[in-house]
């Protein structure tokens, strides 16, 4: 699956009629979700609402109590996590999970090997490129556990990057740092976006997603409550309800 | 110089601990699980050797090629098709199944081969040493079984610092839900984990066989051996594990030295001190930790 050569649009993955309960408590209901090629898709929603539990779904890390996922036309709702990164979903969590006791490179090398399928002379070079990417070279034999925010951040992408998905999900990548941090982790998901990957992004500052996402989808309380252009969505009075009008208050 | 010969013979008995330290330690780091099987799994290879050694006349060193693999296998199996399946059940379960292995083993050891005690021929290599002076003999199996378990021990840390597996396996250990969202299948790690370890067992159940008597109860006093090693030595720590077999193996010659009835207590009472004074053990990898 070469994901600069489709830019055609057609959907990649996919989260159908999907519920998801712990017990009584119902944290997604009939959530349907699908994420294009070369496409941002923004997710929105207060807290709560299931935001990162979607991504679980849709990653492996939790099974959905009803409804599939779908990837590449395979359905992969009981496939693992695993199985699902080497089809080429990418994960970042919104507090970065490095394998501290590691090195920065032997956290992509992992990636890159595990991942993507690659021997260790290519799973080097393609580690090499997605550290150059995120600056992060001159820090490659340090143990990742050393590492501040930012540079862990930087390395969560890197890391998901190194297993060279076709799709990307983000989880607050924006959480806890400045605007001039954003903006350089900004600009390398823009050229990714650029270069053909799919990305689903959930993000709590809105104008990021708006000014990014190609769609936007909004999330409240387990159900999608809007979806489409993401200046639509966030005028939406429903939305403004449920997420912008709590947030201003 | 008694006492200096007493500690060359600690450091020497210290590799046969070590041995059995670090497939305990290689479990626990990867898997958390703490095998309380893992002396009777040891004793077991060396019935199965003296088995394999009688039937088909060989040495016991033939034989222990032809067990290693096969407790590789086993150990694969025990992941894959028991402690897999605790694993989800929290932090108790995997501890009561290999308790429960643990008896299983000693009970079908029994009703097998027997209370009797036995042991494994160590050949010529058995009785051979090598004398430094009039006071000082250093005994060459003892000497094998010690660089035996430096070359164990230096082969699992290459294999962890550079090894795809072994890197994936340090992955696993960090974070095994982590891992899986990088594309390590975290089931197929735990069995090469438990698949090494029991092959370390084994090892060290055939020297420890060749060097003494066994019988079937005798995997729990290895067990504790191993466990006050990795104690010693540091959770986590390959090294450590050698570090804590010296430190265990010196101490009871040297205590064997004054009195031979205080040896085996005089290493439990280091552990305890130890475990007062540094619980981290001699090696600590917390600074590693962020």
């Amino acid at each position: 699956m070469e994901p600069s050569s489709s830019h055609d649009g057609s959907t990649l993955l996919s989260a159908v009629g999907v519920d998801k309960r712990f017990g009584a408590l119902v944290v997604l209901h009939g959530v349907n979700v699908e994420v294009r090629r070369g496409e941002i898709l923004g997710v929105v929603g207060p807290n709560g609402a299931g935001k990162s539990t979607l991504l679980d779904i849709l990653s492996g890390a939790q099974a959905p109590s009803e409804g599939s996922v779908i990837f590449g036309g395979r359905e992969v709702t009981r496939s693992s996590a695993s199985a699902r990164c080497r089809m080429g979903i990418g994960r970042s969590h919104q507090i970065p999970r490095p394998f501290g006791d590691m090195t920065v490179l032997e956290n992509t090398l992992v990636g890159a090997m595990a991942g993507a399928g690659l021997d260790r002379r290519n799973a080097g070079d393609r580690s090499i490129e997605v550290l150059a990417r995120f600056d992060l070279l001159d820090k490659a034999n340090r143990p990742a556990g050393s590492l501040g925010l930012l540079d862990r951040k930087r390395l969560e992408l890197a890391r998901a990057l190194a297993s060279d998905p076709s799709v990307l999900l983000l989880d607050e990548i924006a959480a806890g740092l400045t605007e001039a941090e954003t903006d350089e982790l900004v600009a390398t998901i823009a050229e990714l976006r650029a270069g053909g990957m799919a990305i689903l992004w959930i993000e709590h500052i809105v104008r990021l997603l708006t000014r990014m996402a190609g769609r936007m989808l909004c999330l409240a309380s387990g159900r999608v409550i809007a979806e489409g252009a993401p200046e639509a969505v966030v005028s939406d009075t429903a939305v403004i309800e449920a997420y912008l009008g709590s947030a201003a208050a | 110089m008694e006492y200096v010969n007493a500690i060359i013979q600690g450091i020497l008995l210290g590799g046969l601990y070590a041995l059995f330290g670090c497939g305990l330690s290689l479990m626990f780091g990867v898997m958390r699980i703490a095998n309380l099987a893992h002396g009777d799994l040891a004793v077991l290879a060396a019935y199965m050797i003296s088995v394999l050694v009688s039937a088909l006349a060989i040495s016991s060193y033939v034989a222990l090629l032809i067990v290693l693999p096969l407790a590789a296998v086993v150990g694969w199996l025990l992941q894959r098709f028991i402690l897999d399946r605790s694993l989800k059940s929290g932090e108790l379960a995997p501890l009561l199944v290999t308790f429960g292995l643990a008896i299983v083993i000693q009970s079908m050891l029994l009703e097998i081969f027997s209370a009797n005690t036995k042991s494994l021929s160590a050949g010529s290599l058995g009785t051979a040493s090598w004398k430094i002076g009039t006071q000082i003999s250093i005994p060459v199996f003892t000497l094998m079984v010690f660089v035996v378990a430096i070359l164990v021990i230096s082969g699992l840390q290459l294999f962890l610092s550079r090894a795809r597996t072994g890197r994936a396996m340090r992955a696993t250990a960090d974070d095994a839900d982590t891992a899986g969202l990088v594309g390590i299948d975290a089931r197929a790690i735990y069995a090469k984990a438990t698949a090494i370890a029991v092959a370390t067992a084994a090892l060290a159940g055939t020297f420890f066989a060749m060097r003494s008597t066994f019988e079937p109860s005798s995997g729990p006093t290895q067990l504790i051996f191993a466990f006050e090693v990795v104690v010693i030595g540091g959770l986590g720590s390959l090294w450590g594990t050698l570090i804590g077999g010296i430190v265990l193996g010196v101490t009871q010659t040297v205590a064997g030295q004054i009195d031979p009835s205080y040896s085996i207590l005089a290493g439990h009472f280091m552990f305890l001190l130890i475990l007062a004074f540094r619980p981290q053990g001699i090696i600590s990898t917390q600074a590693a930790r962020a």
